[in-house]
């Protein structure tokens, strides 16, 4: 079975439910890991650095890098520890390291 | 707050095996893990995954099967999906499960947090599209994904291991770029011996080379310059190997030379670390028991250096006898006459690691980065950064973080900390030892304010910082 990505699933997994990412709508399933169900669904950049704006993808998968941070009902969490749940709305976290001055 | 005997932090091989031996022992168990299922990284999902896809996986994956099942006894409390955001000595340990904080307490702690994979800076190494050997087999483990067209870089057995696997699910790797040289090979035999008594291991390497042979997976040896191009994401990885230049064009990378221990939350502490050469990395100062400097402290597994899964296993009930011995529930010739086989097993095991560690080493090009490789993900810190840094007089990794914030971002150093010690040490003419490593400090993961505010015993340590 194809995805949009250079990834294969060795099975379907089970029912699908609609999730919100960055305004897209995804049917991604239901109790998989975010950042898998996020990365077979082909999306790049899951954020960008608030340093230099660089896009990043996860990178260890396991909860050590926090490459793969995304915004989830207002915090930011690491999307490798988190499982999709039906109406979930995911976005690109926010925010640079450099203080607005006005 | 609740008082338990033992709390133990991480369920991965270590952390399992010692949380049954010490409830056979009687003793009451916290066992806290990050993950919903017990398993750690090795075993992962090891419940759902080996009935499924046990054949790709392979037979030492499913031993994890059993390590999981020993969990169901009435002294073992598994808290699941526990974030750990606080350790203190000698056992109070804070954590958040889905956004609500707890405390628990205990009489002795045993950290088993296991091994994170070697930082491998190459240029582009931070471009969606590359990962770790290790995230494709928490992949296929946790989720049942396997990439298509992959280049594996780097060295050692774990990179094998996953080829293996993906040849076996259907998904061969497009090639392997290995680091690895013959000259490696010769000081590895060397230690012809020791190679001997792990021979278990090294058959089991000849057989998964066999298996890629049989794909057809062609492989790149004495691999060097690996830098990985694109823009938005990669593209290709290029290389020099027996002195052609290659560029493989493909959209994953995963990148591996080896794993090193995890050592957070020993070091939140203040557990005392040593270098450790010929791993080349820094472990934390144990006894034979796993007993750290801190001696209420135990450290199983991995985490206390590098030994594999089943030394792990062998590790944990290790600390544990000691540790029911410590509290009264087993007489010291008890405990003697339990360690005794375990000793001998374990010896076994650790037996081929010297061969191992020399005949894979450590790719040279990423323990020192050209100058424009990124070192620190997270606040994009370069290598020519740290050794500037070291010209104006940067001795060691805490004064890094002043000159330039490396190590300072949410991953906390995990995955640069290693790197801007050996830059350091090289440009200051110092050995990693005396360039020592950052001091980490707690929250060792983000926590909210709402979770800081919901456990409200103040301590000593908060303080103090």
């Amino acid at each position: 079975m194809k995805t949009g990505s250079t990834m294969r699933r060795l099975h379907e997994p089970g029912p699908r439910v609609s999730v919100r990412f960055a305004g897209k709508e995804l049917n991604l399933c239901d109790g998989g890991n975010l950042a898998a169900e996020l990365l077979a669904a082909g999306i790049i950049p899951f954020r960008q650095t608030p340093v230099s704006g660089a896009p990043r993808n996860p990178y260890c998968m396991m909860g050590a890098c926090f490459d793969c941070l995304v915004e989830i009902d207002g915090s930011v969490r690491q999307a490798c520890m988190i499982e999709v749940r039906p109406g979930m709305t995911v976005s690109r976290p926010a925010g640079s390291r450099v203080a607005d001055n006005d | 707050m609740t008082e338990t005997d033992l709390v133990v932090v991480g369920s991965g091989p270590a952390g399992m095996s010692a949380a049954r031996t010490a409830a056979d022992a009687g003793l009451s168990v916290a066992l806290l893990d990050e993950q919903k299922r017990a398993g750690g990284q090795i075993y992962r999902d090891v419940e759902m995954a080996a009935r499924i896809r046990g054949d790709i996986l392979g037979t030492d994956f499913k031993k994890g099967l059993e390590l999981v099942e020993a969990l169901q006894h009435p002294n073992i409390r598994h808290i699941s999906s526990a974030i750990v955001w606080y350790v203190e000595e000698p056992a109070k340990v804070a954590f958040s499960v889905d956004g609500s904080a707890s405390l628990v307490t205990g009489k002795r702690l045993l950290l088993a947090t296991g091994a994170l994979e070697r930082p491998m800076p190459v240029p582009g190494w931070t471009l969606p599209g590359v990962m770790t050997a290790g995230a494709a087999q928490i992949l296929l483990k946790r989720s049942a994904m396997v990439f298509e067209n992959a280049v594996l870089a780097g060295c050692g057995p774990l990179l094998y291991l996953l080829a293996a696997q993906m040849c076996r699910a259907g998904s061969p790797p497009m090639a392997m770029v290995e680091t690895q040289s013959m000259v490696d090979r010769f000081a590895a035999l060397r230690q012809g011996p020791g190679a001997v008594r792990g021979w278990r291991y090294l058959a089991k390497g000849l057989g998964l080379l066999a298996e890629l042979r049989r794909a057809g997976v062609k492989r790149y040896t004495g691999a060097s310059s690996i830098t990985v191009d694109g823009a938005e994401r990669a593209h290709a990885l290029c290389f020099t190997s027996k002195g052609q230049t290659h560029r493989l064009e493909c959209e994953t990378i995963l990148l591996h030379h080896g794993v090193v221990p995890n050592t957070q939350s020993a070091r939140s502490i203040g557990v005392p670390h040593q270098w450790h050469a010929r791993q080349r990395a820094f472990v934390p100062k144990t006894d034979e028991w796993g007993r750290t400097q801190l001696k209420e402290v135990f450290i199983a597994g991995d985490g206390a250096g590098i030994g594999g899964a089943d030394a792990a296993a062998i590790a944990g009930e290790l600390s544990a006898l000691e540790i029911a011995c410590d509290l009264g529930a087993l007489a010291a010739a008890q405990r003697n006459e339990k360690a005794k086989s375990r000793r001998c097993r374990l010896r076994a095991e650790l037996a081929a690691r010297p061969f191992i560690d020399l005949a894979y080493p450590p790719y040279k090009g990423a323990l020192y980065p050209s100058d424009e490789t990124i070192v620190c993900r997270c606040e994009e810190v370069t290598a020519g950064d740290i050794r500037r840094f070291a010209k104006l007089g940067c001795l060691g990794p805490n004064q890094a973080k002043a000159f330039g914030r490396a190590g300072m971002g949410p991953c906390q150093g995990r995955y640069c900390g290693l790197t801007v010690t050996e830059l350091l040490a090289a440009a200051n003419g110092r050995s990693p030892a005396e360039t020592g490593y950052s001091r980490i400090r707690p929250p060792i993961k983000p926590v909210t304010l709402n979770e800081l505010g919901s456990v409200s015993v103040p301590t000593q340590q908060d303080v103090e910082g």
